[in-house]
């Protein structure tokens, strides 16, 4: 398996990630040597095991539902760029 | 799925007749007290961010840990929906971005979700039933909000909703018109509020509806279809139908096909316009979040979350038409609302009495629900308790007053009960005391005390009847002539006995006198 450029652009920008023609050659590369190792797996036979979740045989935890969080907005927000009144502010986004 | 078209369901284009075909995916909040994956409190309305913890704002390191009630209310709908339950089920990140998303994918199920395909009976009118199919039921967490009105170059997040349960429930494209739509998302609002998994209030946003609409020729095979987003009331779910359908059958007539996307429903324009921003962001790359387990639980489980399960609609529904001897149109429509279902079956069986079931209901489905509706209140809101219908039936059942003035005594009741009685009385199933506690009026005291009592002495109607005859020689005549003149004779009879005669007894003694 292995990408075209094209690809390299369209996932960049999935990722909201800004990369400049120059860059996208040795992404490219990148990509495809990342690629082509994880490619020998393919080698195993894995017909009839199921996925493994977890190394440790265990049932997944669950929370009573509680109220145990919250009334934190000023903590929320402390690291934003930019907020208001305890909102988030980002540049405009609209359908 | 129907396979065969309904010709009443067709719309007409100019080359011919098409048919619209419609699935849906309703998203609808699970009522818990926490979120999801994290303690953080699900109210609607809280300040902004006052709903947030470390998780659902995404900050690193943190770790979702599943909320077990929100597990038993999926399985629950699922249960209510007749549908498969799955023991198994797997979690997976949606990958997207936006600014409401803090961690840049959602926590949704993919491949495994916990519910499987069921069916839901929705009720179209009084003479059609369909079955609409449910495809499954999966888990998910809800994104924040956006507020794009504050600034003109910024948008605000709000993160109380990031992280709420939602339930997505995805029907097979099982409808054919509108109406069927409108029906079904009504009785599957009405399921989830009896088993209490979803408030179903759409104004909050607690119920959304994504719906995928495609037309084709009769007989033909499946056409493109557009998904409209987030439609948000039950009455823009038909209207965008409705529109959508033509916009499509317009283009296919004028020779173009349909480009399958996301549209979005415009109320004001009454159009649908495409979301071209959605589109190239669809690739979602699901992949299972590492974060979590597969979900696992045994059938133990869920036989234990089924044995407490209300009576649902549908149960309801075919109890009501045996016990009671209801017609299922008029159990259908008590039983769309759990809380009209619960007040009709008090006002039945209110004092241990047994009473004409039929009237009861069209007391409550008629009189006390138009009076509701002109306070914008259920009938289990207003002031009007089931005693007092059971008072006015019973009432009506002992002769003692006719059906015409039971609506006055019902006026009355309305109008001098309404300030006594502060707000809703809600425990409506319990006692009959709660059935008619305190201060409300007794229907056999205010007949009483206001002499409404209905005149069925024959000798004070006779002579009343003797009056009215020897009063009007040319109208008995003309009675006599063409007996339809009977009517005026009734009528003036009612109005010498101020309403109080009964009118069958009337009617006889007009009709023994007057020779017809």
């Amino acid at each position: 398996m292995s990408v075209d450029q094209a690809t390299v652009r369209r996932i960049a920008h999935l990722a909201r990630i800004k990369v400049s023609d120059e860059d996208v050659p040795h992404l490219q590369e990148e990509l495809n040597a990342i690629l082509n190792f994880v490619e020998e797996l393919a080698s195993v036979d894995v017909d009839g095991v199921e996925p493994m979740t977890s190394v440790m045989p265990m049932p997944m935890k669950k929370r009573r539902d509680e109220v145990t969080e919250g009334s934190i907005a000023k903590d929320i927000v402390a690291n934003a760029p930019a907020s208001e009144d305890h909102f988030f502010v980002v540049p405009k986004v609209v359908e | 799925m129907n396979t065969h078209a309904k010709p009443s369901k067709l719309i007409k284009g100019a080359t011919g007749d098409f048919e619209v075909v419609i699935g849906m995916e309703i998203h609808a909040q699970v009522t818990s007290r926490s979120k999801l994956f994290s303690g953080a409190s699900t109210v609607f309305g809280n300040e902004p961010n006052a709903n947030v913890s470390l998780v659902d704002a995404a900050m690193p390191g943190m770790l979702p840990v599943i909320n077990e009630e929100c597990v038993a209310q999926a399985i629950r709908t699922g249960l209510g929906l007749e549908a498969q339950i799955n023991l198994r089920s797997v979690f997976d990140r949606k990958n997207y971005f936006y600014p409401d998303l803090p961690q840049g994918y959602q926590i949704s199920q993919y491949k495994s979700p916990i519910v499987g395909e069921g069916v839901v009976i929705v009720d179209v009118s009084p003479t059609e039933q369909i079955e609409v199919g449910i495809e499954r039921l999966h888990l998910e967490q809800d994104a924040g909000k956006s507020l794009h009105d504050q600034s003109a170059t910024e948008s605000f997040v709000d993160l109380n909703r990031s992280g709420v349960a939602l339930m997505e429930i995805v029907s097979k494209p099982d409808m054919r018109s509108s109406d069927e739509a409108r029906a079904y998302v009504t009785k599957l609002r009405t399921i989830l509020r009896y088993i209490g998994s979803c408030d179903g209030n759409m104004e909050q946003g607690s119920l959304r509806a994504d719906v995928n609409v495609s037309v084709r020729r009769p007989g033909e095979p499946l056409g493109t279809r557009c998904e409209i987003k987030n439609v948000n009331s039950i009455r823009f779910i038909a209207q965008a139908i409705e529109v959508e359908a033509r916009r499509q059958i317009g283009i296919i007539e004028d020779g173009g096909k349909i480009d399958q996307e996301t549209r979005l429903f415009d109320p004001v324009r009454g159009e649908t316009r495409s979301m071209r921003s959605k589109e190239e962001a669809h690739d979602y790359r699901y992949f299972p979040d590492p974060d979590l387990l597969p979900l696992e639980f045994d059938q133990d489980y869920v036989d234990a979350l089924k044995a407490e399960l209300p009576e649902l609609p549908d149960a309801k529904k075919a109890r009501f038409i045996k016990d009671y001897g209801l017609p299922a149109y008029d159990a259908g429509v008590l039983v769309a609302d759990k809380e009209t279902a619960d007040y009709y079956e008090a006002a039945v069986k209110f004092g241990g009495a047994s009473r004409d079931a039929k009237l009861v209901a069209n007391w409550i489905s008629g009189d006390v629900a138009a009076y509701a509706n002109t306070q914008g209140l259920s009938v289990a809101q207003t002031h009007i308790r089931p005693g007092q219908i059971a008072g006015i039936v019973d009432l009506i059942a002992d002769g003692t007053i006719s059906g015409k003035i039971a609506k006055d005594v019902l006026a009355i009741i309305i109008a001098e009960d309404k300030d006594r009685v502060s707000g809703s009385l809600s425990a409506i199933e319990g006692s009959d005391t709660a059935a008619m506690s305190g201060s409300v009026s007794d229907p056999r005291a205010i007949v009483e005390a206001r002499g409404m009592k209905q005149v069925t002495d024959t000798g004070a109607i006779a002579a009343a009847v003797d009056a009215i005859i020897a009063a009007n020689p040319d109208k008995v005549a003309q009675a006599q002539a063409k007996p339809s003149m009977l009517g005026w004779f009734v009528g003036q009879v009612m109005k010498e006995t101020g309403g109080k005669a009964n009118p069958q007894a009337v009617n006889e003694l007009l009709k023994s006198k007057l020779g017809i």
